[in-house]
């Protein structure tokens, strides 16, 4: 009897992995070339939740700055969930970073005064893009940068309010997807409470992405990871995946193109900027 | 006469140093000076050959402004020279350097490598990528001519032939610049690094770029000096890494990824010799090529009025 030496076959429940301590380098070495060589800049702001992203990046943002540089800054809505509060406030004590605390109640509740009927999408969008308004002043006042948070799974699932979550200039973890931001925490020490809590926008009461979106994050990731490999939906079922989620995440993905892009300029001359006139970011 | 040379086949030492530049984006001015006070780091050490990145001096990604920042081979060369000179004075060295050309409104992604003397300098030959990545992050050709030739020229270091980033990603490339008679392969280059999925402790493009240099190396017997850009541009960070391998496969030194820096190192070119002697491959390759290449089959076209072969 010979051997047999099998090849492996794609596990369809295995999340896409990481090198966390060559991603981490890798981030820290970005943060630092675009804060502090190319802008002069040695502070950042954070908008800390109490969730895992925004905890990985206030970590990342400290190797980075010194926790001295770091300005965490906890903004929490009156239906916000307590222990949001308390778990950015684990992530603080960790990290010795600086923090502050600003309600929005009474920004969002002045201008929702003026539309009691905005249902909870248009109130999440205002608080949300709140959250934004004050990171950037309070960027401004620290001189400092603000720093985003999105994952690239919910980037490409559009579970993200457009010019909020994603306007900070510089995200570090934007090419990450969810389940590879958990493994980033556990490598980079983020507490405990805050990998294994279920993550949530916390725009809600009992509001949870997985819920939100009909998916979980471990299936989404690993749906994705193929699905931008250029595989189809019938490759992606024929390789383990449920139809159903596959048709969730596909519609979600490409029904949310625009929310990745910047604002479509109508065209006219052929001087039109980032059609014709071409310049780097950093030019 | 004869017998005493290959009892004795001597040492041919050669000092090497590689800038691994961190230009900052479209300054070429200021980044010239950097490169003054980079060049008077060397003075002590007087290499025979130093080596920068690709898009040394301006930064890879420049869209449209490529044309802004476009120069003359000359002026490039005499903008080296000059500032090697303002540094280390009368040394002689060589230089090659990545540049985005212009020559005469055409434009494209070179490298140079010229002899620095006391009084003037001699371009010994440029390089213009022939490869050009269009593709996912990549645009160059959007922007760019390609080269439509890899020659082999006589460097400071005896017969070589440089390619540029991508084009060493082509096994065909080191092999007929091997087979034309380079014994050194001087590779700018500039990539963007991801991966991080692997194993090691490097990106798994920096991974790949080190098993693509070591097998060429290896496969023809010939030394590589690889000068990769370093810094981040828009989010994408080049991923330095540069090094020099030797005719056996085996990396000599090897720069981080992430931090602009000099590499040093003194390589004898006799062990090329050597291991062509103990792997002759590069032997074999030069007798069964021109079969391979004269293969009818093959989708080539054969001269003038000759129909591609595809076409039939």
């Amino acid at each position: 009897m010979l051997p047999i030496v099998e090849a492996q076959r794609l596990d369809p429940d295995a999340p896409p992995a990481l090198n966390a301590e060559v991603a981490t380098a890798w981030l820290v070495a970005f943060l630092r070339d675009e804060l502090i060589d190319r802008r002069g800049i040695q502070r950042a702001v954070v908008g800390l939740s109490g969730g895992v992203d925004s905890a990985v990046t206030a970590s990342l943002c400290a190797r980075a700055l010194g926790p001295e540089n770091v300005h965490a800054i906890r903004m929490p809505y009156a239906t916000s969930h307590p222990s949001s509060l308390t778990d950015a406030q684990r992530v603080v004590d960790a990290l010795q970073i600086n923090c502050r605390t600003i309600e929005i109640t009474a920004a969002v509740d002045g201008y929702l005064a003026f539309e009691p009927d905005a249902d909870s999408r248009r109130r999440g969008n205002v608080m949300a893009r709140t959250r934004m308004l004050i990171l950037f002043d309070q960027s401004a006042k620290l001189d400092a940068l603000p720093i985003g948070t999105g994952n690239k799974t919910e980037r490409l699932l559009g579970y993200f309010t457009w010019h909020a979550d994603d306007a900070p200039p510089l995200n570090p973890l934007g090419d990450l997807f969810k389940t590879q931001v958990w493994a980033l925490a556990a490598y980079l020490g983020v507490p405990d409470a805050l990998i294994r809590k279920a993550p949530s926008a916390d725009l809600e009461a009992n509001q949870t992405d997985e819920g939100d979106l009909g998916i979980t994050y471990a299936r989404a990731d690993a749906i994705l990871a193929q699905m931008l490999l250029g595989y189809s939906d019938d490759q992606l079922i024929e390789r383990g995946f449920a139809r159903t989620e596959v048709t969730l995440v596909r519609r979600r993905v490409e029904g949310t193109h625009w929310k990745r892009h910047l604002p479509t300029t109508a065209m006219l001359t052929n001087t039109a900027i980032n059609e014709f006139y071409l310049r780097p970011v950093d030019f | 006469m004869l017998l005493a040379d290959s009892l004795n086949r001597g040492t041919f030492r050669q000092r090497i140093a590689i800038l691994q530049t961190k230009p900052q984006k479209g300054r070429y001015r200021e980044n010239l000076e950097a490169l003054v006070d980079a060049f008077g780091q060397l003075a002590e050490m007087k290499p025979h050959l130093v080596v920068l990145p690709e898009a040394a001096l301006t930064g890879y990604f420049l869209e449209g402004a490529v044309y802004e920042l476009a120069l003359f081979a000359s002026r490039f060369a005499g903008d080296l020279a000059q500032a090697w000179r303002s540094a280390c004075g009368d040394q002689p060295v060589a230089i090659v350097s990545g540049f985005f050309e212009n020559d005469k409104g055409t434009y494209y992604n070179s490298a140079v490598h010229v002899d620095v003397f006391a009084n003037h300098e001699v371009i010994e030959h440029v390089h213009r990528k022939m490869f050009l990545p269009t593709y996912g992050v990549f645009d160059e050709e959007r922007f760019l001519s390609r080269g439509r030739r890899l020659e082999v020229f006589e460097s400071v270091l005896g017969p070589a032939a440089m390619l540029i980033c991508e084009d060493v990603w082509h096994s065909i490339m080191p092999t007929i610049a091997a087979v034309k008679g380079a014994r050194v392969l001087i590779v700018p280059s500039a990539a963007p690094g991801r991966g991080v999925d692997g194993e090691g402790t490097e990106l798994t493009s920096i991974a790949r770029w080190h098993d693509i240099l070591r097998t060429i190396a290896a496969e023809h017997g010939v030394f590589i000096i690889y000068a990769g850009l370093t810094g981040f541009e828009g989010g994408k960070g080049m991923s330095g890494s540069s090094c020099i391998v030797d005719p056996r496969g085996e990396i000599v030194v090897s720069a981080p990824a992430n931090e602009a820096c000099i590499v040093r190192a003194e390589i004898d070119l006799g062990e090329i010799d050597l291991a062509r002697a103990n792997l002759p491959l590069l032997g074999d390759l030069a007798a069964v090529l021109p079969d391979l290449l004269l293969d009818e089959t093959l989708p080539l076209p054969r001269g003038v009025g000759h129909r591609h072969v595809a076409d039939r």
